[in-house]
This record gives C-alpha cells, sequence and structure tokens, in this order.
C-alpha cells in the first residue's frame, strides 16, 4: 500500500510532539514495508530518509486549474492576518514572531508566484501557509497517482487532505492529535475549530491517539463514533536507560517536566507540593520548562514560603532532560487535558514512578503508574507521599514498568493502522 | 554657622552567577567573579578614578576647606583588594588628608538591623575593623545604615555602640511641616543626633542634573548657590547624600557632573555665607533642635521612601526569612567560606533585584539588576541558597 501523507514537522526540525509522533509512525510503517510519500511544508535536508519526501516549498501550483480555484475559494477566508498560534503560549509566541520578521515568507510576490516559500513553524502568516499548504495538496493529488490513500496529520495538515481527496478521489483518513479543546479548553479560536471539524467531516475516517480525544470528536465536532478508531501513541525506543548521572542533593525529587502553561497544570503540582513539604520537609520539587504561567508560579511558591525546596529550571535540552529524569524519584504528569502525553513514557524508560491525571490519554495504556485527577492535590500528594516512603510500590513500578513499554511499539501501531486503511479502503468499493 | 554636607554612599555588591538546579549540592562557589570585576574595572574608570582625582583637587586648592564623607561598604572594600588596589589607594590618599571622612555602616551592606541585633552589631564591628586595617587605625563616630534605613529602633542599637551621628533620609511622611535642614536627634536616646537628607537639592544634582525636560535644566552653579540662598537663614545645615556613582557613572562625564562639582565650591564661597562640613563635625558643632519620631522604618528609595524595594513582596519575604532562619545556626559554624557567603548573601542587593513595582521605579531597578526579571532573580538566589542551607547543616550538625 502507498500512503500519501501530510504532516507540519518532522524530525529533526520539531517544535512538539506532532513530529515525534510522524517519525514513529513513519518508522512502524517501514517496518511493514509499507509506502509513505511524507510532505511536509518545509524540508531541511537532514532529515531520515525513511520516507519518499515531498517538499511543499518545491511544488509549483497551476492556477489555471479550474478544479483550484474552487479549492481556493474555499480557502481564502483563512487569508486573515490572524496572528494565530496554535500551540504556543504569549511569551513563546512573541519569539516566533520576532523570528517570523526576519525569517518570513514574502506574501506579496508570492501571490503571483508559481511556487511558495514555506516557513514550516508556527508564525504569524499561519492560516496563510495552512491554505497554500491545500493547494500543494491538490497539486501532488493531480500530478501523483501512485497512492491508495491519504493521510493528514492535525488542523495545520487537514485542508492539504481534503484538497488531496477532492481532486484525486481517493479516500481521506485523518489523525486526532490534538484538539482546540485541550489547548484552549472552552475558549477555542474559532477559525481552527472550523478547519478541524471540516477536516474530521470530510475524512473517511477518524484515527485519535485516546479515548480521550475520540470523546472529543465525538461530542465536540459532532462525528459518528464508529467513524473514530483509537490509536495510541507508542515510544520509539522502549529500552531502558541506565544514567550514569547521579543526583547531588540528599532529598529525593519530585518533578514536573513539561511546557508551563494552562494545559498542563502546573498550579495543581504546586499546591500538592506544599501539602508534601508539610508532611515531609525531605523533598525537593522541580518544575521544569517554561511558558506563560512561570511567573505566576514564581509567586506562588514565594507565597506558599517553599523557595528553598521548590526549584524552577526553565527550558531544559538536551542531556539535562535525561538528567532531570535520571535523578527524578516520582515524575508527575497533571495535565488538565492531554490527548496522549509523552513524557511520562520516557520517565518510566528511566525507571521513575510516575504519577498521571486521569484527564490524558497516556493513562489509557499505563498500567503501572498512579492515575488521579488533575484537580485532586490531595490525592496527588497522598500519591507522591506514597511513592517516596513506600517502596514496595515504587520497586513494583520499576520492575514492570520495563515490560510495559515493551508492548508501546510504533510497528505494533502501524499494523492497526494498516488494518484502518484496508477497512476504510474496503467501505469505498 | 551654615553649611553644606556633602556624603557618598560607595557600595558595590558580590553579584550572584548564574546557579542552576543541577550545581545544588555540587558547586559552592556563588559568586560572578568575572561580572564582578568587570563592573569595578567598568566604574572604576567612568567614576571613581576620576572623582577621587577631582576631589583630590579640590581639597588641595580650598586648603581643606572643601570636604566630604564616604561609607564604603565591606563588599566594596573587597572587591577594591581583589580588582581595582588603584581605586583603594585612592581612597586612602584621600583620607589622610583629613578631610574626607570615613562613616561606619554594616559590613556587607546588609538588612540585618530590621531581623537581629546581634548579626547587626557582628557585622557593624567586622566594619570597624575593616576599616582600622586599610585605613590606618581609622575610627569613624557617625553611622550610616544601608541605604540610610532608618528607625527608632534602629537609631537605638547605633546610640547603644557608641556613635555620636547617624545619617537617614529627610523623608516627607516623617518630617511633616518640619526643614530636614536642622539637626535632630533620636527619640529615645537623645545623644544620638540624627541627620536629614534634604532629598530635593540631592536629587537635583543625583537624579535630574542630566534631565532635559526638567524645567531647571541646565543645573549651574549659580543656580545651585541661589537655591541655598534662598533657604531661610534659620535653617543651618544641608545635607547633600548621594551614591558615589552620581558621578561619571549614573550622570556621565558628558553631561558636565564633573565640570559643575568642579565650579561648586567656588561660587559657594564666592556667593554665599555656607561653608562645607563633615558629618561628624556637624554633630559636634550644631545641637539637636528638637526628637524626630521614626516607629517605622524608612529608607532614601523610591518615591516611598520605605523597605518596599527590598521587602515586601512575596518572593523578597520568603528569600529574606529563609536566610536569616540560618542564623542560630550559623553562631556555631566556625568556617571561614561559610561565613563570607553568609554575609554575601545578605547583601541588600539581591532583594532589590527581586522588587516589582515595575511602574514608578522599577526602571531604576532594572538598570542596577544583572537579571531581566525579578523572577530570575528569585530563581538564582534560592537555588544558591538551597545549596547553602545544605552547607550550613552539614556544619552545624
Amino acid at each position: 500500500m502507498r500512503v500519501l501523507m501530510f504532516g507540519w514537522e518532522f524530525p529533526p526540525h520539531i517544535s512538539g510532539g506532532l513530529g515525534t509522533a510522524c517519525y514513529g509512525l513513519v518508522q512502524g510503517m517501514n517496518h511493514h514495508n509499507q509506502e509513505v510519500i511524507f510532505v511536509v511544508p518545509k524540508l531541511w535536508g537532514d532529515e531520515e530518509p525513511l520516507a519518499d519526501f515531498v517538499n511543499a516549498s518545491d511544488i509549483t501550483i497551476d492556477y489555471r486549474e479550474r478544479k483550484f480555484k474552487k479549492i481556493w475559494k474555499n480557502l481564502t477566508y483563512l487569508e486573515v492576518n490572524s496572528f494565530l498560534v496554535p500551540y504556543l503560549g504569549p511569551e513563546e509566541f512573541k519569539k516566533f514572531t520576532d523570528y517570523a520578521i526576519h525569517d518570513r515568507t514574502d506574501v506579496d510576490e508570492s501571490i503571483f508566484s508559481n511556487k511558495f516559500e514555506f516557513s514550516g513553524k508556527y508564525g504569524k502568516n499561519l492560516m496563510e501557509e495552512v491554505s497554500r499548504y491545500a493547494l500543494v495538496g491538490a497539486q501532488i493529488a493531480r500530478d501523483r497517482k501512485d497512492f491508495d490513500i491519504i493521510h493528514a496529520h492535525d488542523w495545520l495538515a487537514y485542508p492539504a487532505g481534503i484538497a488531496a481527496k477532492e481532486i484525486s478521489g481517493k479516500p481521506l483518513v485523518v489523525h486526532v492529535h490534538a484538539t482546540e479543546y485541550d489547548r484552549s479548553g472552552e475558549s477555542v479560536n474559532g477559525p481552527v475549530y472550523e478547519i478541524e471539524r471540516a477536516g474530521m467531516h470530510a475524512a473517511d475516517h477518524i484515527v485519535a491517539v485516546s479515548q480521550l480525544t475520540k470523546n472529543i470528536c465525538v461530542r465536540k465536532y459532532g462525528v459518528p463514533a464508529e467513524k473514530v478508531t483509537v490509536l495510541h501513541n507508542a515510544v520509539l525506543d522502549a529500552s531502558i536507560i541506565k544514567s550514569a548521572y547521579q543526583k547531588k542533593v540528599p532529598e529525593k525529587i519530585v518533578t514536573f517536566l513539561g511546557r508551563i502553561t494552562f494545559q498542563k497544570g502546573p498550579e495543581y503540582f504546586v499546591e500538592a507540593a506544599k501539602k508534601v513539604i508539610e508532611r515531609d520537609p525531605n523533598v525537593r520539587f522541580v518544575m521544569a520548562g517554561s511558558g506563560d504561567l512561570l511567573n505566576r508560579m514564581i509567586d506562588r511558591v514565594a507565597e506558599l514560603r517553599m523557595g528553598t525546596k521548590f526549584h524552577f529550571t526553565g527550558f531544559l535540552k538536551g542531556d539535562d532532560v535525561d538528567h532531570m529524569y535520571a535523578i527524578s524519584d516520582v515524575y508527575v504528569m497533571p495535565s488538565v487535558s492531554e490527548p496522549f502525553g509523552i513524557a511520562p513514557l520516557e520517565a518510566v524508560r528511566h525507571n521513575t514512578p510516575v504519577i498521571i491525571s486521569k484527564q490524558s490519554g497516556v493513562a489509557e495504556v499505563l498500567k503501572n503508574a498512579i492515575k488521579i485527577d488533575f484537580w485532586d492535590v490531595d490525592a496527588m500528594a497522598d500519591a507522591i507521599f506514597g511513592l517516596l516512603h513506600y517502596d514496595s510500590i515504587s520497586r513494583m513500578f520499576k520492575e514492570l514498568g520495563g515490560e510495559e513499554l515493551k508492548k508501546l511499539k510504533w510497528e505494533h501501531v502501524a499494523a492497526k493502522l494498516v488494518t484502518v486503511y484496508e477497512k476504510t479502503l474496503a467501505q469505498r468499493s | 554657622m551654615r553649611t553644606v554636607c556633602f556624603y557618598f554612599q560607595v557600595h558595590q555588591p558580590f553579584r550572584i552567577k548564574p546557579y542552576r538546579f543541577f550545581d545544588i549540592g555540587e558547586d559552592h562557589y556563588y559568586w560572578d567573579d568575572y561580572l564582578n570585576r568587570n563592573v569595578i574595572r567598568k566604574v572604576a574608570q567612568k567614576c571613581y578614578l576620576p572623582m577621587n582625582a577631582l576631589l583630590m583637587e579640590l581639597i588641595q586648592k580650598y586648603n581643606g576647606r572643601f570636604k566630604v564623607a564616604f561609607s564604603i561598604s565591606g563588599t566594596f572594600l573587597d572587591q577594591m583588594e581583589a580588582y581595582a588596589p588603584d581605586v583603594l589607594e585612592s581612597f586612602q590618599k584621600l583620607v589622610a588628608t583629613g578631610h574626607a571622612e570615613l562613616l561606619n555602616e554594616t559590613y556587607s551592606h546588609s538588612l540585618a538591623a530590621l531581623k537581629s541585633k546581634e548579626e547587626f552589631f557582628s557585622l557593624v564591628k567586622k566594619h570597624q575593623e575593616k576599616i582600622k586595617q586599610l585605613f590606618n587605625g581609622y575610627s569613624p563616630t557617625v553611622f550610616r545604615n544601608t541605604e540610610l534605613i532608618y528607625s527608632d529602633q534602629i537609631g537605638e542599637m547605633v546610640a547603644e555602640l557608641g556613635y555620636q551621628a547617624m545619617l537617614t533620609e529627610g523623608a516627607k511622611h516623617v518630617l511633616g511641616w518640619k526643614s530636614p535642614n536642622y539637626v535632630y536627634s533620636n527619640a529615645n536616646k537623645p545623644e544620638l543626633k540624627v541627620l536629614l537628607k534634604n532629598f530635593r537639592l540631592s536629587d537635583d544634582i543625583a537624579f535630574r542634573f542630566s534631565n532635559k525636560t526638567w524645567a531647571d535644566f541646565p543645573l549651574t552653579t549659580d543656580k545651585f548657590v541661589s537655591w541655598l540662598n534662598a533657604i531661610p537663614k534659620e535653617e543651618q545645615v544641608v545635607n547633600l547624600f548621594m551614591d558615589y556613582e552620581t558621578f561619571g557613572e549614573h550622570q556621565w562625564a558628558e553631561t558636565g557632573i564633573f565640570e559643575f562639582m568642579r565650579h561648586l565650591p567656588e561660587a559657594v564661597f564666592r556667593n554665599s555665607d555656607f561653608s562645607f562640613s563633615t558629618p561628624s563635625e556637624v554633630a559636634s558643632a550644631v545641637p539637636a533642635v528638637s526628637k524626630i519620631h521614626v516607629p517605622t522604618a524608612i529608607s532614601w528609595a523610591d518615591e516611598e521612601r520605605d523597605l518596599t524595594a527590598w521587602l515586601g513582596n512575596d518572593m523578597q519575604d520568603e528569600a529574606f526569612d529563609r536566610l536569616y532562619e540560618l542564623e542560630k545556626q550559623i553562631r556555631k559554624i566556625d568556617d571561614p567560606e561559610i561565613l563570607r557567603d553568609w554575609e554575601y548573601l545578605q547583601t541588600s542587593d539581591h532583594f532589590y533585584y527581586m522588587c516589582t513595582k515595575f511602574f514608578s521605579d522599577g526602571s531604576v531597578h532594572e538598570y542596577f539588576s544583572p537579571y531581566d526579571t525579578p523572577y530570575d532573580a528569585f530563581i538564582n538566589y534560592m537555588n544558591v541558597l538551597s545549596d547553602f542551607i545544605l552547607r550550613v547543616k552539614e556544619k552545624a550538625s
């Protein structure tokens, strides 16, 4: 089988989990000898050659094609200078726009040329890029007839998937890695919601990364439940990491590692920390990452007078991330809404017991973890205290965690995906 | 006797290096030697060396009729010894003329007076010894607490130490209708004289000198002397207290600040009946007109003239409380490095960097801070403090 896939980013040039998931999936497809044509807005040239990569910036669009005009017309409503960025808090957004201003594509000229130079980022011209990307989708679908099915990852690529379907008549699968409800709570961004909804309804079948996400698709986007298949994410490497990095402090360490934004629930971690420290002063809490709620968290920690026991590291990268996992005695992910959440699996790889919120997709696959409601700070504090003091549970988690990971491989996910493709194609004929 | 009393605060903190969470428990050296050395060298070129040379020139020219006073913090003395022996030598020469007076303060420019009498006394004693050692046995008789912080209670402690006078801010909310141009005394210990800063005339030089939107710009020596003359005859003392870095650093040489100072004594002698005096001369010669009541502490910082530049927000309060919780354990320790770090960590600047009063005086805070935000300052300080607590615990047990 040959799949035409539309993504937005691919390792090593990624800013979030989407690129990593696409990488894992393509790797899994390779394992089963399935061919993938993978389109991204911008190729950097240092991607691993796992697929037949197509650089959208290289595609010449034939604007005289009448069918394209129809697609273009449908997309013009996106052409607002909307300053819309899906995954970022205000501070990160500023960094991105600053970057985009210096590194941006020249819109005016490109309207009259036949190629469009994508930035492939989450910048100021995001909506413009999304709609141009749809035209690229249409062009590829017309030029290349060597594929059986179309697969689009997250809303940025849905318009491209829809366009490719319209031109080629081939079935479309959309892959929901996250929805606007996860990113923004109830205050959803209108145009983004509309694109997500259009993508889900235009699709012949939907893949959701968790039951939690499937429920959102059904409840908030009005798609029938039988049209959605849950395919949980997996880990790229399931081996246990034995780090030589040693902790330098005598206390036990409890860690939060992720973006410090509404979606990740950092405030619940802070409140739980206070409850634990009251009972056991020999613990240090670490909040690693940055985001728009960082300063508010610092203020709260000072207000609770636990600044010498609660530490902020800022954004960690490279080895520091591994070191952080390695020295942690407990890892907590208190996400308010997490479609999947790969970080706890990284913690398991480092033999660190994890506490995850029930509002996360990963809670559906990870058995050896303590699961709590994100808002239940008492339960969170109890769980942290328990894992720190009752060795038997953490020992058990450590022993079983490795076994569990082995079941979470991308090749298993890819095998299930092929079945989804086959069913979808069968429905068509 | 009508007189002008110049006093300069000379201070630099030991700034903390970027200290990460991963360093806690492993790296026990906290100070940013590179940054600290660079700041000292830069300010030495722009301010300390040229201004000391100018003062020496004036003292010699007027044969002692022009005089000034300094309080030089211990942290700055330590840094001069390490990075700027040339600056130290020029201060020593000034003091040797007999017309540059030195004041005492807490060794590490600390806020200890607000927290612990024992620690306060210990830091003052250490400063006395250091001044003695570096300035040929010099023994100050006037005291200046960190950033002119003063209250009735702090004044009492200073009286107990035997000083004849202490400097503070002529804060409006303390003075009310009263004038700062008199000598006052402590509310409970009348033997301690209190000299109040004339903040209008001081700030005309320290803050407004180069401000082109100021109605009185440009400030000339003649204009300044006319303001001195406008002060009612019965008001005897005009205290001009300011940061020494005013000259060449806050007000760059290009603004003409050095020329202003070079010609000020001449204009004062020619056109007024004012003389120049040091704080100890004022305290000895001028009787106190009344007691001054300062039940809650004042300082010379910001519009509010209170403690909110250093204490009051949650980050500052937590850092401050956590630090002083260690005092009892520190007393049991006899490790020179731990004691040094304990003192340097008390320096008020660390708390100043955590100030969140962004709107009015925040820009002034920003100017002096090595950090991007008060939050960064807090995180870095708390990481260091966390490591320090581990060391203290280990030593004390």
